[in-house]
């Protein structure tokens, strides 16, 4: 008896820690998405009123924010995905000794402060960095076109701080490949797009789910990128949530959002990797 | 490329090929001729640049130097996918996300043939596992893999097929049964075959014709039996079955023989099995050729007296003996235990003789030890 027990008695930490802190706060959260404020009651105070309606309010009130978090999401995950195949793929096939080297260089970001990162780029990309003077002298951006506070640098600095998570994945899985059966199919008369389409991207499919996965929906979350280097016009459901809670203490439309949003990405995950599953995406 | 290689045929030319990696020579002014339709092998230690020599031949390494020609077109810098060279890889190298159908079919499908499915199944057939076709690779066995691997090579009908050790990875029995249907397998579809190993037995088994490639150059290239029973150097002697290599003198002429003196014992040989340069020699006698008698027992041909039996192993088909001469080498006697007779004791005085047409005779200067440490089966070519 014993020996079967033993493992569910290891598990009991985890299980307790998850109930805690996991699933306490998503009944507590369940609980406030769906109260009404208190009549005549101070800021904050909120009683149970099963009021589902508070659901459709918020998604309508802010369903610009819920798509431009998607698009931004998409956007910057395709963009690590194509900074990061190629990294990955050189990293595994070509770094020879230098293979740990380069992976630790890829997570080096993280020894330094998210936060401090993300200002770090509202300084590159603004106007007394080098970027934005040397794009308007080579005539790029017009000399009235600024960078910071814009679509474009919340992309990018999303893109930037994402790209470690897509790299360290799309690197395990490029890396277990055998470099043998990418000769075998240079041998079987594929030219190299033909082996990278019919051989290499087919078996580095699970790096490429856990990739995107691992960035898109962080990034769809994400309200730091947006706080830092957008203005009101790039505002994320992130930033919504945040300052509903934080700021205007609207307790329930802050909840209610974050299981929206919770929702949408859970969807938007099962289609996807339903799809990835098949090889509808090759 | 402008030129269309993928239909070349004929013999493969390879013309002074050198490779080089740094400092490191891997193949050395090597020229060979493959001739169409042939078995050849190519035979040597691991680091000899046997497996080099087949990625130049396959288009995955460039030579340094030299060029390569497939009949008249010259595939020197053509690329793999250009060239109508088909691999068998060592470790089989099949496509893991592939079944085994997609596997084989997957040649096919790069040049646009039509009749996939007949084609794949054909071969399927050939290798006699036509019932895996829709298992993926990790749930065949090593030998079912490995006839996948052939059988995805052959399915193109390639003007070449190279196998790089492509047995190494089975275990001996299934080893043996796989030599003997690749070569029918040769045979059936008229390919030209050229099979890369360390295993001589392996090589002399299937091949027609055995280059034994030592240090990046090709040491002699014949007929397995003419590699055996007229090795030209000590290292063809030594790492093709076993060979006794005595020092001696060549002390006269006998018509078609040579009569030289080996440690005061005067004994013959042919003329054309003599590779040396001066008087200077190794004798060579492959063990088996070797009989042994008694001191007062009478023998023909050339005799070695004053032997002494310091070993003696019983292996069943033969009894491998240990013979001490007055000079002090011990040389080593394979008898055949087919005539119902015991075998020798430990410390007989013994006489050895021998045919003197299974003699030959190397350069003195040679390193009688050349080849002869090599243990092949404890080598792993990466």
């Amino acid at each position: 008896m014993g020996k079967i027990r033993t493992p569910y008695l290891l598990l009991l930490p985890g299980f307790g820690f998850l109930f805690v802190f996991f699933i306490l706060p998503i009944l507590n959260l369940a609980q406030t998405s769906t109260q009404t404020p208190v009549g005549g009651g101070d800021t904050g105070q909120y009683e149970q009123t099963f009021r589902f309606q508070n659901y459709i309010d918020a998604f309508v009130e802010n369903k610009e924010q819920f798509g431009r978090s998607f698009v931004y999401a998409l956007i910057a995950t395709l963009l690590a995905l194509a900074i990061s195949y190629p990294l990955a793929y050189a990293i595994a096939f070509k770094s020879g000794k230098y293979k740990n080297f380069f992976l630790v260089l890829v997570v080096a970001p993280f020894f330094t402060s998210f936060l401090l990162r993300t200002v770090a780029w509202k300084q590159i990309l603004g106007e007394e960095g080098f970027v934005v003077p040397t794009l308007r002298n080579i005539g790029i951006i017009s000399d009235s076109t600024t960078l910071t506070s814009t679509a474009f640098a919340v992309v990018m600095g999303m893109t930037y701080n994402f790209l470690p998570f897509m790299t360290l994945p799309l690197f395990a899985s490029i890396d277990r490949i055998d470099p043998r059966t990418l000769e075998a199919s240079g041998d079987l008369y594929a030219n190299g797009f033909t082996t990278f389409r019919k051989v290499t991207l087919p078996l580095s499919m699970p790096g490429v789910v856990a990739g995107t996965l691992l960035t898109f929906i962080p990034a769809a979350g994400d309200y730091v990128n947006a706080a830092i280097l957008g203005s009101p016009n790039t505002k994320m459901i992130g930033n919504v949530i945040e300052s509903r809670y934080f700021k205007i203490v609207d307790y329930p439309t802050a909840a209610a959002l974050s299981f929206t949003l919770m929702a949408a990405i859970l969807i938007l995950v099962t289609v996807y990797i339903r799809k990835a599953g098949t090889e509808e995406l090759v | 490329m402008s030129f269309d290689a993928s239909s070349a045929r004929g013999d493969l030319i390879l013309t002074r090929i050198t490779k080089e990696y740094g400092d490191f020579k891997a193949v050395d002014d090597l020229s060979l001729t493959i001739p169409k339709g042939s078995f050849f092998a190519l035979l040597g230690p691991s680091g000899c640049g046997k497996t080099t020599t087949l990625r130049m031949i396959a288009g995955l390494e460039e030579p340094t130097v030299g060029s390569i020609h497939l009949g008249q077109t010259d595939i020197t810098t053509t690329k793999p996918y250009q060239r109508p060279i088909n691999t068998v890889f060592q470790n089989y190298a099949l496509f893991p996300h592939l079944t085994i159908f997609e596997n084989i079919a997957f040649g096919l499908r790069r040049r646009g043939i039509k009749d996939v499915d007949a084609e794949v199944n054909k071969v399927l057939n050939l290798v006699e596992l036509p019932h895996l076709a829709g298992r993926k690779p990790t749930q065949l066995s090593g030998g079912q893999q490995q006839r996948i691997a052939l059988a995805r090579a052959i399915v193109n009908r390639p003007a070449l097929l190279l196998l790089d050790e492509p047995l190494g990875a089975l275990d001996l029995k299934l080893r043996r049964q796989m030599q003997i249907e690749l070569k029918w397998i040769q045979k059936e579809v008229g390919l030209t075959f050229v099979h890369v190993t360390h295993d001589q037995e392996e090589a002399m088994t299937m091949a027609d014709t055995i280059a034994v490639m030592n240090e990046g150059k090709i040491e002699q290239m014949g007929s397995p039996a003419d590699l055996y029973d007229d090795p030209e150097t000590a290292f063809v002697a030594n790492f093709l079955g076993q060979s006794n290599l005595i020092k001696g003198t060549i002390s006269g002429n006998d018509g078609d023989s040579l009569i030289a003196d080996v440690f005061g014992q005067k004994i013959s040989l042919p003329k054309n099995r003599s590779h040396a340069v001066d008087n200077s020699i190794y004798v060579g006698i492959r063990p088996e050729k070797f009989r042994i008698s008694l001191l007062n027992t009478p023998v023909n041909g050339n005799v070695l007296s004053g032997g002494r039996i310091e070993d003696v192993s019983y292996i069943g088909v033969s009894t491998q003996y240990q013979v001490e001469m007055p000079w002090g080498q011990e040389l080593i006697v394979f008898e055949q235990n087919d005539d119902g007779v015991a075998p020798f004791n430990k410390g007989d005085a013994v006489n050895i003789s021998w045919a003197p047409v299974f003699t030959f005779a190397l350069r003195g200067d040679e390193d009688v030890t050349a080849g002869s440490e090599v243990n092949p089966e404890d080598l792993d070519e990466e």
